[in-house]
């Protein structure tokens, strides 16, 4: 009997769009039964936007004050609690699902398969290794599996649902040796979230410094597309960890991924490969960007962006 | 106080890697190897709290074949003052890893365990976590700062919403991403006095481990491969192009 739970990931405010393609994941499992654990602080209204979910059978509530940040030492021994009734636990391979998956894995004494991006059975998965440049079909020992799904694979499932919303109590001891401080994000404005947009303008090193990062954004934002980065682009400061594509960064689907001053390194393609139409703008002929753009241009990225501007208005 | 730190041989990050033909694996044979790229920042991160007074000792820890000590030499030579060699040829996956580094720990009481946060080969990014929880000590995964106060770390996350910071309660484990820091480059004379630190050599059973239930690798195939499309050759016919797909 396969009967899954997921663990919502969510900013106090809103169930993140991973948390919808984890639900999808889990349609593929031919599942009797699909629910959704929101841990929170107070979590009435994430529940609700939760039990929306398509195919979702339960949405679990676990109030508790110390649930507030996800902190993975905290939520892990809860969930490890709750687990006993399942088969499946998963979470979307975001940095919030990774930190806590092992953890919960670990807990369970059973191993962890990462970023699942094909279910071929309740036991059997696909899931990339080496930067996406080989794929491996795992199977799950016995027990029960624990997994996170990789989010570019699945889309959001859709919002015509309506579980049932239950509350839980887990009464155990918490540990109070980890403790969340702040948190600063970079505060993009209006722009659309990298990881649910359908349209990414990403820039390089060839873009040079982090004031000429405003050419991106401003393309970006006559798109209306979010902004990506590679690595090169982060660590030079021109723009903050969290536009960062690829292997180490976001791995992304957008219908359109629009690439400039990028060279196209293996660990930057690993966040592109589900990208719809791929385009690059390098002024190298050569760049291995172009081995997998479906439209190359090679020239200067401050001449060529612009004139696409222009094309816009 | 000591630091432990986990390295892992595996395939440099230039090489481009081949899937073999009958689905059994990945090419190894000849292909350079090299220290996980987050695992050196791992290293350096623990020398650098060494060299700021806050740690005494840096112990490099690896898991895997007679190979494996290539990777702590590389240890030894950037400055981590001695090594633990848990050989073994088998297929060690990051529970069982897990469960050997907690071994090490109730030998060596270190207060700060560091790993990368993923090695680039299987790329689970477990290792840590599943440390953090078989120890039952906090976790700090994808550090990119680090500042040891007393017996609290004050750690700097990168999380997908921005940077996070978290404090935990010594002893604790560490996962670095990549800006944590730069690591150092070896000198020649580091490498030669690398040759003379120690290396203690375990197998699972001196420990006192068993490997955990794994899972199991049915086949390894080439990823869907995306063709390379056209090249234009003005902006216009980019925007002609990208119109007619309803992109633009
Ligand atoms: C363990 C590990 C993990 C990594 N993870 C990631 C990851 O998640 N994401 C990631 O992106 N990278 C990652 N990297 C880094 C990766 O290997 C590359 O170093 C990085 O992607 C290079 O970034 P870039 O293409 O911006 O810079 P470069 O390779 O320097 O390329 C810059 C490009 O800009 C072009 N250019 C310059 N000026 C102009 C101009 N005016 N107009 C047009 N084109 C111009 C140049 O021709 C060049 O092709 C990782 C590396 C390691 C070792």
């Amino acid at each position: 009997m396969t009967k899954v739970l997921i663990i919502a990931e969510h900013d106090g405010k809103h169930i993140n769009g991973s948390t919808a393609r984890a639900v999808t994941c889990a349609q593929g499992l031919s599942a009797e039964s699909v629910e959704i654990a929101v841990f929170a602080a107070e979590g009435t209204a994430l529940a609700e936007q939760a039990a929306t979910l398509s195919g979702v059978t339960k949405v679990l509530l676990i109030e508790n004050p110390a649930n507030e940040h996800a902190l993975a030492a905290v939520l892990a021994p809860q969930i490890e609690v709750l687990a006993s009734e399942y088969s499946h636990v998963l979470a979307p391979s975001t940095t919030f699902g990774k930190d806590l998956t092992p953890r919960i894995a670990a807990h369970l004494g059973v191993p962890q398969i990462s970023d699942i991006m094909r279910v071929e059975s309740p036991r059997i998965f696909d899931r990339p290794i080496y930067a996406g440049n080989a794929i491996v079909t795992v199977e799950a020992p016995a027990g029960i599996v624990v997994a996170t799904v990789r989010t570019a694979s699945f889309s959001e499932a859709e919002t015509t649902g309506s579980a049932t919303i239950e509350k839980r109590e887990v009464n155990i001891e918490l540990p109070s040796h980890t403790r969340f401080v702040k948190l600063e994000t970079s505060g993009g404005g209006d722009r659309p979230d990298l990881q649910a947009a359908t349209k990414v303008v990403s820039g390089g090193r060839g873009v040079g410094s982090k004031d000429n990062f405003n050419v991106i954004y401003s393309l970006a934002d006559k798109l209306g597309a979010a902004v990506g980065a590679s690595r090169a682009a982060v660590d030079a400061g021109f723009i903050p960890n969290d536009h960062q594509v690829g292997q180490t960064g976001k791995i992304i689907a957008p219908e359109l991924y629009m690439a400039f001053g990028i060279s196209g390194a293996i660990q930057h393609l690993a966040g592109i490969k589900d990208a719809g139409t791929i385009v690059a703008i390098n002024k190298d002929p050569d760049a291995p960007i172009f081995e997998v753009a479906d439209f190359g241009l090679v020239g200067d990225l401050f001449e060529i962006i612009p004139e696409l501007e222009k094309a816009l208005a | 106080m000591k630091i432990l730190v986990a390295v892992k041989r595996v395939v440099d990050f230039n090489v481009r890697i081949q899937v073999k033909a009958d689905g059994s694996g990945v090419a190894s044979d000849g292909v350079k190897m090299s220290m996980n790229p987050f695992d050196e920042i791992a290293v350096e991160e623990a020398l650098r709290l060494k060299e700021a007074g806050k740690a005494e000792e840096v112990i490099a820890i690896t898991i895997g074949p007679k190979a494996s000590q290539e990777q702590l030499r590389t240890a030894l030579a950037m400055g981590a003052d001695r090594a633990i060699h848990v050989e073994t040829d088998e297929d060690i996956q990051p529970l069982t890893a897990a469960r050997i580094l907690n071994a090490i720990i109730d030998k060596e009481e270190p207060k700060i365990v560091m790993l990368g946060k993923q090695a680039i080969d299987d790329d689970n990014n477990q290792t840590a976590q599943m440390l953090a929880a078989l120890a039952n000590w906090p976790q700090a995964t994808f550090a990119s700062q680090l500042e040891v106060d007393g017996d609290v770390a004050n750690v700097t996350r990168e999380v997908d919403a921005g940077l996070e910071t978290i404090a935990v309660d010594l002893p604790a484990v560490i996962s670095a991403d990549l800006r944590l820091n730069e690591p150092r480059y070896v000198k020649l004379p580091d490498i030669m006095k690398a040759k003379r630190k120690p290396i203690d050599t375990f197998t699972l059973a001196d420990l006192g481990v068993e490997a955990a239930a794994s899972v199991k690798v049915l086949k390894t195939s080439a990823p869907a491969t995306r063709q390379a499309g056209i090249k234009v050759e003005t902006v216009d016919e980019l925007v002609v192009a990208l119109k007619e797909r309803g992109l633009f």
